[in-house]
């Protein structure tokens, strides 16, 4: 089958969830394409490259592609997609904005979200927020796909150096523009790619004392995660919100700190391999999903789990 | 200006939904249904663009059973001026769907087309990118602030590392994220205004758009429960669960 799998990247690195989304690609082939689209991408290109079961890849660098704004790279995309059986992109931010465009210029039905491939053209993807699991199979000659990094585990990289291939093809997007990007800028590993997490929730009440949780992060060296009432109220930024429509984890610990645990936050979190929840509420649903639950209050609690963490 | 709102009818966001025995799908028969929550903000934020004097006419629609209109009654309570049911009782697809709103968005000329970006039953995500390239319109997706200004929009987008800013070219699309607004709760003097505005109703047939299912579900089952663990009573016992039980730090 001829696979592609459209990369994720910021012009200076492939991101984690690549990774995770070459697992998927290599159930279908082991000779696979990779497309990088960008503008001075190189060191991109290069790591693409090093992606293991990958023999070629696609690359259009231009500055009209520098932020892969859709209206533009949608358009590329579709010219390349129509050679392939199957598309793939993680369900990013990145990828659920562009790949759904990218169906229509096709005029193809895209599978959102897969998280498990049982056959060619035979997918599982959650609905009703992870409440349900529907199988589906796509009926058109191109498949393409979103994939949920937390259901597939990563393929490492070799010292593999498929070909590089220029694609010249300058399209200009006349129809939007970038601006500005206010990424959070933190020293702590991604959330998506996390081994561990330290989530907070409504319960700590005040952006000052999330700080709680950050610190308790920075001790075990975890990612920090947010319910979405956190964010609403302002504790944290938008980009540490787990849940359906935020960010899908499954890491190897996830501690839930003063989350009462909504079915959206759920949906989010409930596939990783250990969940801590600590609340006050002994009846808090939270506490259906975890393994270790301590009903206590949480001001006591945190003060005393960072002086044991750090002595330990 | 003129702004075209997409509204889907879908089971309660507090509805603890049901799969159905033989596999075929989710239970929706006597469950509470309401208005996708997203697309309740795509409503408000076209109401305030309104209330702002920067729009002058809001035109809603959905595509569904005739139950749909019950949704459309909704929106015209939130500020739409007139609702457009695409009536069918078939599942409809996100291509099918952004195909319909393709139809109505070229019969109604709207400057600004506002969607949720996902509805909370299918999950999907795709109806308002599918329409924004099936129009060649840009695209301003999961927008936590808008701000038209002449002939653009500038969107502030949430994207997985932070926030993006965009300024599109009008017509566009743009798709909303929780943040974009909090939906205003509806009074008893709008509900009943809403009642008297105009409602059309409009058979898919007319609209000539292929709405065939190009996913075919196969099965829909019930994932694995996760099953409660344990109590323990301080911190100190969870240090030692998590290092010697779990070995996950």
């Amino acid at each position: 089958m001829k696979v592609l799998l459209i990369a994720e990247h910021d012009n200076q690195h492939l991101k984690a969830s690549n990774y995770h989304t070459l697992t998927a690609a290599t159930q279908f082939s082991h000779e696979l394409t990779v497309l990088v689209i960008g503008y001075h991408c190189d060191t991109v290109v290069h790591e693409a490259q090093q992606l293991s079961s990958v023999n070629k890849v696609l690359v259009g660098d231009a500055s009209e592609y520098e932020h892969q704004l859709p209206e533009n790279t949608a358009i590329f995309i579709a010219d390349i997609a129509k050679n392939y059986e199957v598309v793939l992109v993680a369900a990013s931010t990145f990828g659920k904005n562009i790949l759904p465009r990218v169906a229509a210029l096709l005029d193809v039905a895209m599978v959102s979200d897969v998280v498990k491939v049982i056959s060619p053209d035979t997918f599982v993807r959650p609905i009703y927020a992870g409440n349900a699991l529907a199988t589906v199979q796509t009926q058109d000659a191109i498949k393409l796909l979103t994939i949920r990094a937390s259901a597939f585990p990563i393929t490492p990289s070799t010292d593999n150096q498929a070909m590089v291939e220029k694609v010249p093809t300058i399209l200009p997007n006349t129809l939007s523009q970038f601006e500005t990007q206010e990424l959070t800028v933190s020293s702590r590993p991604e959330l998506t790619a996390a081994r561990i997490i330290v989530s907070g929730g409504r319960g700590l009440k005040s952006a000052a004392n999330f700080k709680w949780i950050e610190q308790l992060a920075d001790c075990l060296g975890a990612a920090v995660g947010a319910s979405r009432a956190a964010v609403d109220a302002g504790f944290a930024p938008n980009d540490y919100q787990v849940g359906q429509t935020g960010k899908v984890v499954a890491p190897d610990l996830y501690i839930a700190i003063g989350i009462s645990g909504a079915i959206q936050h759920l949906a989010g979190m409930k596939d990783s391999k250990v969940i801590v929840a600590i609340n006050n509420d002994p009846d808090a649903a939270i506490f259906t999903v975890s393994d270790y639950a301590l009903v206590a209050d949480l001001f006591t609690v945190l003060p005393e789990l960072l002086t044991e963490l750090q002595s330990s | 200006m003129k702004i075209l709102v997409a509204v889907k009818r879908v089971v309660d966001y507090t509805v603890h939904i049901r799969v159905k025995a033989d596999q075929s799908g989710v239970e929706t028969a006597n469950v509470k249904m309401s208005m996708n929550p997203f697309d309740e903000i795509a409503m408000e934020e076209a109401v305030r663009l309104k209330e702002q004097g920067i729009a002058k006419e809001i035109v809603v629609v959905s595509i569904g059973n005739n139950a749909t209109q019950e949704t459309l009654r909704t929106a015209l309570a939130i500020g739409a001026d007139q609702a457009i049911l695409v009536e069918t009782e078939a599942d409809i697809q996100p291509l099918a769907a952004a195909n319909i709103l393709r139809v109505i968005a070229q019969q109604e000329s709207p400057q600004l087309i506002i969607l949720g970006k996902q509805s909370i039953d299918s999950d999907n995500n795709q109806t308002g990118q599918m329409l924004a390239g099936l129009l060649n319109w840009p695209q301003g997706t999961f927008a936590s602030k808008l701000e038209v200004q002449n002939a653009t929009v500038r969107v502030t987008r949430e994207i997985d590392g932070g926030l993006e800013t965009l300024r599109l070219q009008l017509p566009a699309v743009i798709t909303t994220d929780l943040r974009l607004n909090q939906p205003r709760y509806l009074s008893l003097p709008n509900i009943v205004q809403a009642k008297r505005k105009p409602l059309r109703v409009v058979p898919v047939q007319e609209l000539m758009v292929n709405i065939q299912s190009r996913l075919k579900t196969l099965s829909v089952n019930t994932p694995d429960k996760r099953r409660a663990g344990i109590k323990v009573n301080n911190v100190h016992e969870l240090i030692q669960k998590l290092k010697h039980e779990a070995q996950v730090i």
